[in-house]
């Protein structure tokens, strides 16, 4: 498997707090890496980095071979990485169907732009059906529920095509529905993209995770299919304190 | 849905012919020599009024000082006006008051109309690409953009006042009285420049709208309400914002230039801070993000104007400030808005309301 992203000795210092210490990480072509850890981890600021929302004060980021550091967001996306966010982002004056469409349309040339957009393109519409909102590809995004918000934007990232996906905590927020749908999505847009998700609900890291790396106080402590992780003294002891009780540990994770 | 749609577009383009119907046929017919004058004078206004829009309304971006681009273009005109006056050799006449011997060499261009013409869309459109490109890289934008652009717009004023023999100060440049051997004071010629202005408004018009419902226009607002996310879709918002601040600044330019036959003078006055929040206000009460709502609001705002200051001098100030207050308090998307609201609400009850809260602080900055 070759490398696809490679993290290497990263530092990241907000006002002398160290937010990311020496933290490496290597992502292969094709895996789903799920990022886990306590509060206050560093796991967002880590997807910060690499999308070049927050510059590091060491260490280098590698994208297929190519180091992002200090390239705009914009270029970076256009490399090929493509990220969603906590909150769900969407443009809420605009309706489902043009949020897709510029999601998808961001190659084209300024003045390509300059024309009205004539009907639906092939890509959006296998997103919106993907998505599933055929429904509401009329309506303005403000309508749409919370759940329907994340998946639109999970749309607007299919359509964006990238190589690398950055997800954060694409399940917060949602009900248990909206969940399985959202982790069949996951497995779908997985089977021909490398992903990398960061999420906190252990149910959903259970069923749909295969390798997961446990970050803790801005470093990694340990990488491991979801058994071995669990497993790990260093992990129950991060997430419960020094308690050692076997039931909770399970019920953690 | 396409269909609905489609008589939608027959729709618009028969109001759009019927107003430009009335607009160029009826109203010189009609109207007063001095109205439509005055008339003439909104309408250059209105095409300030939909760069605003276009810029403010469409891409967020605050531009309280649309006074300098307008300015830009005015002086261009002026001074063409003025060299034309004075012929090959001549000198204009303010500077013959203020002791200057030849016309400055950076007037000189401005002898000729295929660099004065143009140059009344072009300098306005570099200089705010200029500034855009510089401002908008360093993402400088809300209440901070705004201040620059006033405080802009204030330092073209003072610059103006200031060099005297270069710019004729505070009087402005006066007493044009010809365009082209043209007498811009014969009647019909003042209705030609009437329709000079209303057809310039109707193609500025057109080619807003063009931009606003293209992908670019959906683009523009994108990053309006989310510039940091348009960013991780690929685009570079700086590009983005720097186009609608240009093509905001050409208009802005195209009207100053028009203004200048229609009134015979281009002053300092006409440029300030004070002029360029009355530009913005038009667009405010008409409904931000609709040109419609742009032009209509901007034509109305100056008719109240001239309506109530025939009557009470001193009162318009108040009357303004009050609109200005209501409008952001209870009617943020404008008159557009409060119309948007009755039409979705008489068809289609089972369409969901969706009533912006009445933020404030978004309305100003």
């Amino acid at each position: 498997m070759t490398t696809l992203l490679e993290v290497r000795d990263l530092e990241v210092v907000f006002d002398g707090f160290r937010a990311i210490d020496n933290l490496d990480l290597t992502v292969a072509e094709g895996e789903v890496r799920f990022l886990i850890g306590p509060n206050g981890a560093g796991k967002t600021t880590l997807i910060d980095v690499v999308t070049g929302l927050t510059s590091p004060a060491g260490g280098t980021v590698t994208f297929a071979g190519q180091s992002l550091l200090g390239l705009p967001e914009h270029k970076i996306v256009r490399l090929g990485v493509g990220r969603t966010f906590q909150t769900a982002s969407v443009f809420e004056q605009l309706t489902v169907v043009e949020n897709l469409d510029l999601a998808a349309n961001f190659r084209q040339p300024l003045r390509a732009l300059l024309r009205r957009r004539k009907g639906v393109s092939d890509a959006v519409d296998a997103a919106l059906t993907t998505v599933g909102l055929v429904d509401q590809a009329d309506r303005l995004a403000e309508v749409l529920s919370h759940g329907q918000k994340q998946w639109l934007e999970i749309g607007m990232l299919l359509v964006q095509d990238p190589h690398l996906l950055l997800l954060d905590e694409p399940v917060a927020g949602m009900s248990k529905e909206e969940r399985t749908r959202t982790g069949e999505l996951l497995h779908e847009i997985a089977r021909t993209r490398t992903v990398v998700v960061v999420e906190h609900d252990m149910e959903f890291l259970r069923r749909f995770a295969n390798c997961v790396t446990v970050m803790h106080e801005g470093s990694v402590l340990c990488e491991g299919t979801v058994a071995e992780v669990q497993a790990d003294e260093r992990v129950q002891e991060v997430y419960l304190g020094r308690s050692r009780d076997k039931r909770s540990t399970a019920e953690v994770g | 849905m396409t269909a609905l749609l489609r008589s939608r577009r027959t729709h618009g383009r028969a109001v759009f012919l019927l107003i430009g119907f009335v607009g160029l046929v009826v109203l010189p017919a009609v109207m007063s020599e001095f109205r439509l004058g005055l008339l003439a004078k909104y309408l250059c206004f209105a095409i300030v009024a939909v760069g605003i829009d276009l810029a403010w309304g469409y891409g967020g971006m605050l531009t309280l000082g649309q006074g300098l681009f307008f300015g830009l273009g005015g002086y261009a005109m002026g001074m063409f006006l003025k060299l034309q006056e004075a012929g090959p050799d001549g000198l204009p006449d303010f500077m013959s008051y203020n002791g200057l011997e030849k016309v400055p060499a950076f007037w000189q261009p401005f002898r000729h109309a295929w660099f004065a013409l143009p140059a009344v869309l072009l300098i306005p459109m570099g200089v705010a690409a200029g500034l855009g490109a510089l401002v908008f890289r360093q993402r400088i934008r809300g209440a901070y953009f705004a201040i620059l652009t006033q405080a802009l717009a204030a330092a073209f004023v003072i610059l103006l006042i200031g060099q005297q023999g270069y710019t004729a100060g505070t009087n402005g440049l006066t007493n044009m009285k010809t365009m082209f051997g043209y007498d811009l004071n014969d009647p019909t010629n003042q209705r030609n420049v009437y329709l000079a202005v209303a057809v310039c408004l109707a193609i500025v018009y057109l080619v807003a709208r063009q931009l606003v419902h293209s992908r670019y226009g959906r683009l523009l607002i994108a990053v309006r309400d989310g510039e940091d996310r348009v960013r991780f879709l690929g685009y570079n918002p700086t590009v983005v914002k720097v186009l609608a601040f240009t093509v905001s600044a050409g208009m802005a330019g195209l009207a100053g230039a028009l203004f200048v036959p229609v009134v015979g003078i281009m002053s300092p006055a006409a440029l300030g801070i004070v002029p360029s929040l009355e530009l913005l206000i038009g667009v405010a009460v008409g409904g931000r993000a609709t040109l419609v709502g742009a032009i209509g609001g901007t034509v109305l705002v100056n008719y109240a104007k001239t309506g109530l200051s025939e009557h009470f001098a001193s009162g318009w100030l108040y009357f303004q400030g009050a609109l200005f207050i209501l409008v952001v308090a209870f009617a943020p998307k404008g008159l557009a808005g409060i119309r948007d609201v009755i039409r979705r609400r008489a068809p289609a009850p089972d369409m969901p309301m969706t009533i912006e809260p009445a933020n404030v602080l978004e309305a100003v900055g």
